[in-house]
């Protein structure tokens, strides 16, 4: 992320850097569900019998069974807590962000 | 103390507590009643929200199937925390910043039109309703097991302790009642499961464990189980039975159908700022996590630990669990071959001289968390414990549910609908009126379920996904989207979705296998279906309407940005 910022200064989001802002939003959206759906259905259905040939050193664990049963889980919550880091920053660089409760 | 007396103190307790939080925090406006007056931490609605949603289905039943299904029941572990992503970058944020008190009062706004709001308060009160008796059954199970308390007095006191914080204290009061309840189920669901990884494979936290040694034996656990299920004639256990497009279909209906479902939705309206209602999805995926990942591990004990102490084995020495269960009918034991022995085998069983063998035992999986403690013989406290776990995860979600049926009456169809000018103390009235009347309504089909209760849980996930999730996501992501297009997506959605459950559920549950479905696509499926048919049907009806009105768009630009939600509460159209 070292592109300029178009966005910085502009008044409260109107025009441009609106579009700007939400193209970036878009953006990592796209990134962040593409990563959801290969650890689910990707990982853990289409090629679960695949994966269930590899098995994950030193555990019982076929690996497309663990994905499906656990892995897609954790990669969940991190994608969230991705997304928030994202988008705080985001808003701040774009001057959008809502200050603190009074 | 025995099991009876542990379970009856921990549950008078529990109850206690919630009896005494609904007190400290009674709403004293709408705004309190509906959203907790917007002023709830991140956190508290994180873990909040983590109770509205893990109901008696995710702590009583959930662990149970998947002993059952194996693989296949990874469907509702991935089903149920996937749609928790949606809901953090598709959904959540916009909806707090758009600052509603409902889900219709987003719909009708966004689209300009009384219809599509009615559609959706039909929809958020058949989806409440239909949730709401699987949880009052789950309290009847509990009561009638533990306390030996008839279902329906049992049911009676469940009602009662909701009616009284829901209809006292409203969100305000569910919120924070929501809390306790969450770590009531988790501290309850963890115990268990702690033991249990221990005993059996001597690693402490389940969700490592399941994948460790057996210590009975020496193999992994996994691999043990199975071959007993090869031993025994199942499906193997990591594998499944369930066809792959099944599996997809029925894994995306049920994330979609969880983005989409009221009363998580609400939740997200508690909070102060657009960044609090995303980072409280974290919180909340994170608090359900802890759970979800250790039902799977609970899953392959009880599955290992039944299979070792029932099959095969004298029906004469079954423990005692056994016969208390065989007594509630949902263990039932008929000796086919008359040899005295139960035989517990799956479909591709035989004995030594290849000839089938024929299953004796049917054991409801429902049971299966609650009979585990037991089963495993653990301490008589930790039974009682899972007892008031699985009362906190009923009432909690019960309690989320008749707030959404209270708000659609008194909100969306009097204020919104058909009484605009309606007093706010006569709206507030109302609510508890209505809160009232759908715990009533929520106990007596607890008490007396009609028998297709369980048939149509796939209608509230495959409605949700259908309608609010498709009409949500294309309000805030299609400045173009109008009211033609979402009204006429929304009905087509709905109407194949329904159609499609009620033929294979109601009409003609004969014909409902595989080589009849739709592309192989079971009921419990096809809200995937009706969402994709409400998406192409609404972006194409609306390239041929008009656009919607200026001061729409402007609104979805608004929505967009987080600036501002402090203070733009009701954007009215």
């Amino acid at each position: 992320m070292t592109e300029e910022n178009p966005g910085a200064g502009a008044a409260s989001g109107r025009g441009a850097s609106a579009e700007a802002y939400w193209s970036r939003n878009l953006r990592y959206v796209t990134v962040l569900l593409a990563i959801w759906f290969a650890v689910s259905y990707g990982a853990g259905i289409l090629f679960v019998e695949q994966l269930n040939q590899i098995r994950i050193p030193f555990t019982g664990f076929p690996l497309g069974f663990w994905f499906a049963q656990q892995g897609s889980i954790y990669v969940f919550v991190v994608l969230i807590f991705v997304y928030v880091a994202l988008m705080n920053r985001l808003d701040r660089e774009y001057e959008v962000d809502e200050g603190e409760v009074e | 103390m025995n099991v009876q007396a542990w379970t009856f103190s921990l549950v008078a307790a529990s109850f206690a507590l919630y009896i005494g939080i609904a007190i400290a925090s009674r709403a004293s406006s709408t705004r309190e009643f509906y959203v907790a007056g917007k002023g709830v931490s991140p956190l508290a609605n994180g873990m909040a929200t983590a109770a509205d949603w893990m109901s008696a289905a995710s702590f009583i039943s959930m662990a149970g199937i998947i002993a059952f299904r194996g693989y296949d029941g990874s469907v509702f572990l991935m089903g149920w925390t996937g749609g928790y992503v949606l809901l953090a970058l598709l959904l959540a944020p916009y909806l707090r910043k758009y600052g509603a008190f409902t889900v219709p009062d987003f719909v009708g706004d966004r689209y300009y039109s009384q219809t599509a709001r009615i559609v959706a308060v039909v929809c958020a009160i058949f989806v409440s309703f239909t949730y709401v008796s699987g949880q009052m059954r789950g309290v009847g199970i509990v009561f009638s097991r533990f306390l030996e308390v008839d279902v329906g007095v049992g049911v009676v006191i469940g009602m009662g302790i909701v009616f009284f914080y829901a209809v006292l204290g409203g969100m305000k009061g569910i919120t924070y009642t929501q809390v306790a309840q969450y770590c009531v189920l988790i501290f309850a669901y963890m115990v268990p499961a702690i033991f249990l990884s221990l005993m059996i494979t001597g690693i402490p936290i389940p969700q490592l464990g399941f994948g460790g040694v057996d210590q009975a034996t020496g193999g992994f656990l996994l691999d043990r189980l199975n071959g007993l299920h090869e031993e025994l004639g199942f499906a193997a256990y990591t594998s499944g039975g369930k066809s792959m497009i099944d599996v997809f279909f029925i894994t995306a209906a049920l994330m979609v159908g969880t983005a989409g479902l009221p009363h998580v939705i609400i939740r997200f309206y508690t909070v102060p700022r657009v960044r609090d209602a995303r980072i409280s999805v974290g919180w909340a995926l994170l608090f359900i996590a802890i759970l979800y990942t250790a039902a799977p591990a609970v899953a392959v004990f009880a599955r290992t630990n039944l299979l070792e102490t029932v099959a095969g084995q004298p029906y004469a020495e079954m423990p005692d669990w056994f016969k208390t269960w065989e007594g509630t009918g949902l263990i039932s034991f008929e000796d086919v071959n008359g040899d005295g022995l139960v035989q517990f085998v799956g479909p591709a069983a035989t004995d030594v001289s290849g000839a089938p063998v024929t299953n004796e035992l049917t054991i409801d999986q429902d049971i299966m968390v609650l009979a585990n403690p037991e089963i495993a013989r653990l301490p008589n406290w930790i039974v009682g414990l899972v007892a008031a776990g699985g009362l906190a995860a009923a009432l909690s979600t019960a309690a989320g549910l008749l707030l959404v049926v209270s708000t659609a009456v008194s909100h969306d169809l009097l204020k919104r609908g058909f009484k605009p000018d309606i007093t706010e103390k006569g709206e507030l009235v109302a609510a508890r009126v209505a809160a009232g009347a759908a715990v009533i309504v929520a106990g007596y089909l607890g008490i007396d379920p009609p028998g297709f209760v369980a048939e149509v849980v796939a209608f509230a996930f495959g409605l949700a996904a259908a309608s609010f999730f498709p009409a949500i996501l294309m309000g805030v992501f299609s400045k173009r989207m109008n009211r033609e297009g979402a009204v006429l997506g929304m009905v087509a959605g709905i109407t194949l979705t329904a159609g499609y459950i009620v033929y294979f559920k109601f009409v003609n549950p004969a014909a409902n296998t595989a080589e009849h479905w739709w592309f192989g696509v079971s009921p419990e499926g096809i809200g995937t279906i009706g969402m994709l048919v409400n998406f192409a049907v609404a972006m194409v009806v609306s390239r041929f309407t008009a656009p919607p009105p200026p001061h729409v768009q402007r609104m979805v630009e608004l929505i967009r940005i987080p600036k501002g939600a402090g203070t733009a509460h009701e954007i009215s159209a």
